[in-house]
């Protein structure tokens, strides 16, 4: 994407925002609340108006029919709605809609796809559970589920680990990931926890006040001085053992705690 | 940014039927149960009535009619069930159908379990121009002239497209077209009441109208709706999966590849449309569109695929039995449709719910 600035009516929220994601892999977008994550999303999926270029595989994306679109990026929103009433497989199925004729019946294809999701992401003994009666992990995994069976070469998350405990939010990135090592698809997703971020992304891009401040592998983006300025937190970087930087919150009046 | 666009990827087994067992589709019990239910009421009232034709005669009559036996009926008696009681029921299943689906689909783009098909204004609408008729043409019966329905059928639609326009103006949320349809609604309807009160002597025939009235319903009624009625009822089946959609919200949808408010102008017009041609020959019935769609819901499941065409069949059930108990209970006089529909459907609503949560 180039020059990428969009908003909402009046009020501009990203300014000219360039960068570029290698085929399968995984750009991490942090920064602080009201920085532009989710619009940055919304401006790539075409949600929210803006100027400047997306493109995928050399295309333009704005250049791209609704159903085109649909099937080269898939989207997990960090709010989902849910409709009141479908089952699990009646909403993953959704997900088909690209494929299918707008007022046909999915086909046997379709069908193959919803239940090998199902089964990948541990959910075929929900299949016919009501969405209302899901926890929030299953919730989530069949939000994930629904943008999976679109089948697109592109996945943008925006905060998947949502409302998850750490071992629920540990599972789902582990899930994305080996689809992505398995799929090839790359994967653009926001996530405030930033060691997770660290963690996951080949990359991270960070956003603040709608403008990018630093990009690069998650070692060279992530410093102390990096988010004293633009989150105002005070932290200490360490490493964990796979080398990733790990991010511990430093409270102001130390020593009490003993 | 780029990425292959691959196939799913996963590990493909046999046993392709998978997953099918879980989708909520419309399945043949489905249509079983809707089928026999409208069968079974329609055959039921077209039994019933103030002249006593005798069940056994009435069925023998069918019977003659579709072998093209010798009827054994007289011909006033043929008349009387023929030009009487059948476009009656067929009348009655028709607007159920219509208000039935109608509310379905006010429910699914509105996202909202209170939505019923009048939300836009298409009572109100009708009622003032029906009004506004009866004054000013006094000697023309409610009843008995095309000219009722076309009003009717004129002033839902001017009720729904005025909602239309001043929402559009103010927004393009959907919970703004609800509320112009408040407003509409408030306004039409204060009009219609000054109207009325400026001829206290139209009072009565207005009111009957407003409170639903198939008492003098014919082929004639039929003819007129159909050719509104049926195109629109097949939009709003074929457009059931896009209301499952719309489900997700907006955004969502749109990242799905379809234009949501397209697909949602599309579902109002043609509910409207279908609404309208209900009002225009029956008047005001209430609780229909509300109340089956919601039956349909809890007791069949929650997607639109199921909903959208069981209330069809259910609806028309409904009313057919309603209208049937409006003209037996207190015969000869004829109760108000609207009030038999409320008055069994409430209670009967209130049950389902209750059951619903005990389970």
């Amino acid at each position: 994407m180039s020059g990428l600035t969009a908003g909402y009516r009046d009020h501009t929220v990203l300014s000219g925002v360039s960068t570029r994601v290698e085929s399968g892999s995984w750009l991490g977008v942090i920064g602080p609340n009201g920085a532009g994550k989710s619009t940055l999303i919304k401006a790539v999926l075409g949600l929210v108006g803006h100027t400047g270029e997306v493109s995928v595989d050399g295309r333009d994306v704005a250049g791209l029919g609704h159903r085109e679109r649909a099937r080269l990026l898939g989207y997990a929103p960090q709010l989902p709605q849910l409709p009141i009433g479908l089952t699990v497989t009646d909403y993953v199925l959704l997900g088909r809609t690209p494929y299918t004729g707008v007022l046909a019946r999915e086909s046997e294809r379709d069908r193959i796809a919803v239940a090998e999701v199902l089964e990948r992401l541990d959910l075929t003994r929900l299949a016919d559970r009501g969405l209302h009666a899901l926890s929030g992990g299953e919730r989530q995994r069949a939000v994930l589920a629904r943008a999976l069976v679109q089948d697109t070469g592109v996945l943008l998350l925006d905060e998947p680990t949502t409302g998850l405990d750490v071992g629920h939010a540990q599972a789902l990135l582990d899930l994305v990931d080996q689809l992505r090592c398995e799929r090839g698809t790359t994967v653009v997703s926001t996530l405030h926890d930033l060691t997770l971020a660290a963690q996951y992304s080949d990359r991270l891009l960070l956003l603040d006040g709608g403008g990018v401040h630093a990009e690069g592998p998650p070692e060279h983006v992530l410093t102390s001085d990096t988010l004293a300025e633009h989150y105002s937190a005070r932290v200490r970087l360490l490493t964990a053992p796979d080398g990733s930087p790990a991010v511990v919150p430093v409270r102001t009046t130390a020593g009490t705690a003993g | 940014m780029s990425g292959p666009s691959s196939a799913t990827g996963l590990a493909h087994s046999p046993g392709s039927s998978r997953g099918r067992e879980h989708l909520s589709t419309l399945r043949p019990t489905h249509v079983l149960y809707g089928v026999v239910a409208l069968v079974g009421v329609s055959l039921f009232s077209v039994l019933l009535g103030a002249a006593d034709l005798g069940w056994h005669r009435v069925l023998a009559e069918i019977g003659a009619q579709v072998t093209g036996g010798i009827s054994p009926l007289s011909e006033r008696e043929a008349a009387i069930l023929w030009q009487l009681r059948v476009p009656r029921v067929v009348l009655a299943a028709l607007v159920g159908g219509a208000l039935a689906i109608s509310g379905a689909a006010f429910q699914g783009v509105f996202r909202n379990p209170l939505a019923e098909p009048y939300l836009l204004g298409a009572a109100a609408g009708a009622g003032l121009s029906v009004t506004v008729m009866a004054v000013t043409v006094p000697h023309i019966g409610l009843g008995t002239t095309g000219v009722t329905q076309l009003a009717a059928f004129g002033g839902a639609l001017g009720g729904v497209m005025l909602t239309w326009l001043i929402g559009r103006s103010a927004g393009p949320e959907t919970a703004t077209l609800v509320l112009a349809g408040v407003a509409v609604g408030a306004f039409l309807t204060a009009a219609q009441t000054f109207v009325q009160q400026l001829r206290v002597e139209s009072l009565q025939r207005v009111y009957m109208w407003i409170l639903g009235d198939l008492s003098t319903a014919g082929w004639g009624d039929v003819l007129v709706v159909l050719p509104t009625l049926l195109p629109a009822l097949v939009v709003l089946c074929a457009c059931a999966r896009l209301l499952d959609l719309l489900g997700v919200g907006d955004e969502e949808a749109a990242t799905l590849g379809i234009r949501p408010g397209r697909v949602r102008a599309l579902v109002l017009a043609a509910a409207s449309l279908a609404t309208a041609a209900a009002v225009s020959v029956s008047g005001l019935i209430g609780f229909v569109g509300l109340v089956v769609p919601h039956l349909v819901r809890l007791t069949s499941g929650g997607s639109y695929r199921v909903i959208v065409p069981l209330s069809v069949m259910f609806g028309a059930s409904f009313l057919v039995a309603a209208d049937t108990l409006a003209r037996t209970l207190m015969a000869p006089a004829e109760l108000p449709i609207g009030v038999v529909t409320a008055f069994t459907g409430a209670p009967f609503f209130a049950f389902l719910l209750r059951t619903n949560r005990a389970r």
